[in-house]
């Protein structure tokens, strides 16, 4: 049985867990990235289209290559320890305040590392069909979206000939185009709410260039088929949320995509103890991407489901330095709360402090164009910002910088809230 | 197929087939044992509700109940050989009203009358100090420390495992089209055309029982599927009781339960719906509130923010409150296991003597074995093991250190196990280790699954099935062919 | 008409005169550039993954370096499906030039060793 002393331990070897690794590594100390596929790279590895890379390179690259370029500064890392097809099992504590993680691994056994900080950066899995409980059998031809773009991308192998896709996030909106790029015929796209959850410029580019109907405000109700898939029943959704049975019709198709939403990879996480927020699935974390466990980190997809990579790598670049901070001795300054106020579906971090800027990261619950966020500290109002386009599926990067807090008295507690009207 | 004849033919491997064969296992006969689907366990016995029952709720003086007591003081013994997880975590009954009380006296009389041990009548106190999740509206209700939980699947598993390893030869996708009787032996064939020959058959055909004694020109009866849903909900859920929770019964039905199962994680169900077809087994979504709504009643915290999955099962009913277990007084040499609904599962073991006894009276001659091997060696999995306990597993065999499955702890040395004992479908997969059950429903291991299946059993991946037939999971490779 | 170039997705609105095409409501240089040539000559890039020879289920990315004209990615993919790479691959090098004289390259975007 392996025990190794480092630092730092990073829970994966994704675009989080890469970019953590690298800003605590390049202060100085010795970094393990627990990685439990057989290379880094993470799920960017299967998503092969361009959109990547855009603020952090300044260029539009694909998943892999964004994957590439910090795949290259991590193996030239020497203070960065990879080891890969490594699971990690559990998180535990010594006496002494040390974080211990047990994980299994093909090539030596057992490795329990030591260290003082642990990133959780394990990324997020897919909600499926059994979570959000489709009626019908249950026959083979269903698949998550991002298992079948694994399967296409790394395996090379088709899910099936004819799909109906669930969902108009991006990954159903990608792998709608993948598929019709592949010779599957794409039925339809359909959409529980009246407006489409992926970017638009990916309704143009997967759906109208391929004429692929778009069918929203309406659900997949029944799935048929005993041995594999033969057909789907969609049914439109009334003003009210209803199901209106009578105008249901049926597609025959052989395969089912399914792109119903992400979840933080919690369940380590949770057995050590960290707190979940509901509205994120994810942990609640103090401004310095601290979980309510000491010395538990998290970023990127663990901590809650980003839609841009940059902005992944920026989170993570950042916990990196807060987990240096924390190695160092350096010890939570006091935090102020953040709240969601009107029309916000999250934000995060959960605690901004005053000494230094924050970036803060949120969701809105509304579709607009020229919409205005406005924060106020303790009911006072303290900024504004225009944004010119906004809706649930695009994330809202906020910069607080610290002189804003100029004229809030230190000594007080303080609650922060984030508004969009 | 060599045209040998065997002594028995046991036809159907749920739990009923599998323990009858394991139990002729221990004599000097030539058995086999015939299953219509991919793997064993693929019929009624796949979406079973995993229950051991104590014995309260049925009639003294049937088969049913005698069977069913029997069955469940073997359990520890079937248990220690074949080494299958199972808990007696004891069945509570809930009652809510003054009238469900009075059910609930008489289900107690019914099992002192059936000798059920241990079996207690519980005011309301006494029942949340045994379950302090329930309802505290609960009324008062039973208590019935004997009760238990298996996975079923794992069971029938290990009947047909340990049934080989003692000679049993199993043949699995071979639905019975024809049979034939002469010269004291019946010749029996496949859809696929194998046939074999035995002098004994058993039917313990499940769902099909009544085509199968057409077929053999034996009793003419019905078997009427009564569909069952059923809901999985994660681990540690908060509604997650210490023992299995049933309501007051009503009519035919057991009602819908709160479940632990052994693993872990909890199951909520099933439904009783009389149904036509026999090979329906859709959920719908007007069961999945009622399940819910009966469930949280019992159990306030249930939410439905942690289900896993549904699923839903059939039950071979039939005419007459009871199992039809007999020597067939039309077909020569032919023995009926039909109509077993619950308590099926809790009776399998005491099944198995009593059709053991059968034969004999039916004038087969039984002689044990000498070299009868009633043990098998307990799965080795990795998860759950201390760090020293798993470094010497991984040390020993690496791929117990690749957690193929993330959300359930399973690794590529497991699944590789499933594998090489013939299981090569991705559901015989799941359900021989538990890969595909967790969260995620396979999201994160289904293509390494694929793979070990390719790699271990030279299976072409766009053959693999989810349990035979045409249920492929993909449908081809990349290729130039599909750009029209 | 929707802009693709970046994720903002300006509504453009392109007309066509005999002389030129004008593009309003793009918010930088590169919706503009859009707009004509979505009008006139629409291009897309276009991704894929190539099989790796010899090696079982293991294929490695591909892009085209610039949009490509649609009218060839249908005979660009079926060249695409055909073709097999050897390994050691490195990102960045090009697996086709210049497919059928339209200047675009055909790169791979990740690196593989043996």
């Amino acid at each position: 049985m392996l025990e190794k002393k480092v630092n730092a331990v990073v829970i994966g070897g994704g675009s989080a867990g890469m970019a953590a690794a690298l800003s605590i590594a390049e202060k100085g100390y010795q970094v393990a990235i627990i990685e439990r596929e057989d290379t880094l790279g993470g799920i960017l590895l299967q998503c092969i289209h361009n959109g990547f890379g855009l603020q952090e390179f300044k260029q539009e690259l694909t998943g892999p290559e964004y994957a590439q370029r910090f795949e290259d500064f991590v193996h030239k890392n020497r203070k960065i320890n990879i080891f890969l097809e490594t699971t990690a099992v559990d998180i535990t504590q010594n006496d002494n305040g040390t974080r211990v993680v047990n994980t299994y691994s093909k090539k030596h056994g057992v490795i329990l590392f030591s260290a003082d900080a642990v990133v959780l950066a394990m990324g997020c899995r897919e909600r499926n069909r059994g979570n959000i409980a489709i009626a019908g059998t249950r026959p083979a031809g269903i698949f998550t979206a991002g298992l079948a773009q694994r399967l296409l991308n790394i395996d090379g192998f088709i899910p099936g000939k004819k799909v109906v896709i669930i969902g108009s996030g991006d990954i159903g909106l990608i792998m709608a185009r993948r598929l019709t790029w592949v010779g599957t015929e794409v039925l339809g796209v359909v959409e529980i709410q009246p407006f489409p959850s992926g970017l638009t410029r990916n309704i143009v580019q997967c759906l109208n260039d391929f004429s692929i109907p778009l069918y929203l405000n309406h659900v997949v109700s029944r799935i048929y088929g005993k041995e594999r898939v033969t057909k789907v029943r969609i049914t439109p959704i009334t003003q009210d949320g209803k199901i209106d049975e009578k105008k249901s019709f049926q597609i025959a198709c052989d395969t089912i995509l399914l792109s119903v939403g992400l979840i933080p990879d919690m369940e380590l996480a949770k057995n050590a103890g960290v707190r979940i927020n509901h509205d994120t699935n994810g942990p609640y974390v103090n401004a310095d991407l601290m979980t309510s466990q000491e010395g538990i980190f998290a970023c990127g997809n663990a901590l809650h489901v980003h839609d841009i990579v940059d902005y992944v790598t920026e989170e993570a670049r950042r916990c990196g330095s807060y987990v240096h901070d924390y190695i160092q001795g350096g010890r939570v300054k006091k935090q102020g709360n953040v709240i969601p106020g009107a029309n916000i579906k999250y934000i995060l971090p959960n605690h901004y402090v005053t000494h230094r800027n924050n970036r803060l990261y949120c969701r809105p619950m509304i579709v607009k164009n020229n919409a205005e966020l406005f924060i106020k500290i303790n009911k006072k109002f303290v900024l504004q910002k225009k944004l010119r386009h906004i809706q649930p599926s695009e994330m809202i990067s906020i910069d607080l910088e610290k002189d804003v807090f100029k004229n809030i008295q230190k000594d007080q507690n303080h609650t922060l809230e984030v508004s969009i009207r | 197929m060599k045209e040998d004849c065997f002594d028995v033919a046991v036809i159907g491997a749920g739990v009923s087939g599998a323990a009858i064969a394991r139990k002729l296992s221990l004599y000097r006969l030539k058995v086999t044992l015939i299953e219509k689907c991919e793997d064993v366990s693929f019929g009624v016995s796949k979406a079973n509700s995993g229950i051991i029952h104590a014995g309260f709720h049925h009639k003294p003086a049937t088969l049913k109940s005698r069977l069913e007591i029997e069955g469940n003081l073997m359990f520890e013994k079937f248990q220690q050989e074949l080494q299958f997880p199972f808990k007696r975590v004891g069945i509570l009954v809930a009652a809510f009203s003054y009238e469900e009380m009075k059910t609930v006296e008489k289900l107690y009389q019914q099992g002192i009358e059936n000798n059920v041990p241990l079996i207690e009548i519980c005011n309301r106190e006494r029942l949340l100090e045994l379950e302090p999740k329930l309802n505290s509206d609960v009324s008062g209700g039973l208590y019935a420390p004997t009760g238990g939980i298996i996975e079923p699947y794992r069971y029938v598993f290990a009947l047909v495992e340990s049934a080989m390893k003692n000679g049993v030869k199993l043949f699995t996708d071979f639905k019975v089209i024809r049979a034939g009787y002469s010269g004291g032996q019946y010749t029996i064939t496949s859809a696929k055309g194998r046939s074999l020959k035995a002098k004994y058959v058993i039917n313990a055909g499940g769902l099909y029982a009544d085509e199968i004694s057409s077929l053999f020109k034996a009793e003419k009866y019905k078997i009427f599927p009564r569909k069952g849903e059923e809901y999985l909900l994660e681990r540690n859920s908060s509604g997650f009781p210490n023992h299995v929770i049933f309501p007051v019964p009503i009519k035919n039905s057991k009602g819908t339960l709160v479940i632990p199962t052994v693993e872990g994680t909890m199951m909520i169900g099933p439904t009783a719906e009389e149904i036509k077809d026999k090979e329906d087994v859709a959920t719908t979504p007007e069961n999945l509130e009622k399940v819910f709504s009966l469930a949280m009643k019992m159990i306030p915290s249930i939410s439905k923010r942690e289900i896993i999955t549904s699923f839903a099962g059939l039950r071979p009913a039939m005419e007459g409150n009871d199992f039809y277990i007999d020597i067939s007084k039309k077909a020569s040499h032919f023995i009926q296991v039909a109509g077993i609904q619950s308590p099926g599962l809790t009776a399998s073991p005491a099944i198995a003597e009593y059709v053991k006894d059968l034969l004999k009276k039916d004038g087969l001659k039984l002689v044990e074995k000498r070299d009868y091997d009633p043990f098998l060696k307990g799965a080795m999995v990795v998860r759950g093991r201390t760090p020293e306990e798993a470094d010497k597993l991984i040390k020993k065999d690496s791929a117990y250190g690749n957690i193929v499955c993330r959300c359930e702890n399973v690794s590529e040395a497991e699944v590789t196990e499933a594998i090489e004992k013939g299981h090569t479908t991705m559901d015989g997969i799941k359900f021989y280790t538990r890969a595909g059950m967790g969260k995620c429903q396979g999201g994160f291991c289904t293509y390494k699954i694929l793979h070990l299946i390719n790699q271990k059993a030279g299976i072409s991946i766009n053959k693999i099935t989810k349990r035979g037939g045409r249920s492929t999971i993909v449908y081809d490779t990349l290729s130039d062919k599909n750009i029209k | 008409m929707i802009c693709i170039s970046c994720p903002v997705g300006c509504h453009l609105i392109v007309a066509s005169t005999r002389d030129r095409i004008t593009v309003k409501g793009n918010q930088c240089k590169r919706g503009e550039i859009y707009g004509k040539e979505e009008m006139l000559s629409p291009k897309r890039i276009v991704t894929a993954v190539v099989k790796i020879r010899k090696k079982e289920y293991c294929y490695i990315p591909v892009k085209t370096e610039k949009p490509l004209l649609k009218k060839y990615i249908k005979p660009l993919l079926k060249e695409l499906y055909r073709l097999e790479v050897d390994l050691p691959v490195k990102c960045g090098t090009v697996l086709i030039k210049n497919f059928e004289n339209t200047g675009i390259n055909v790169l791979i975007t990740r690196s593989m060793k043996n």
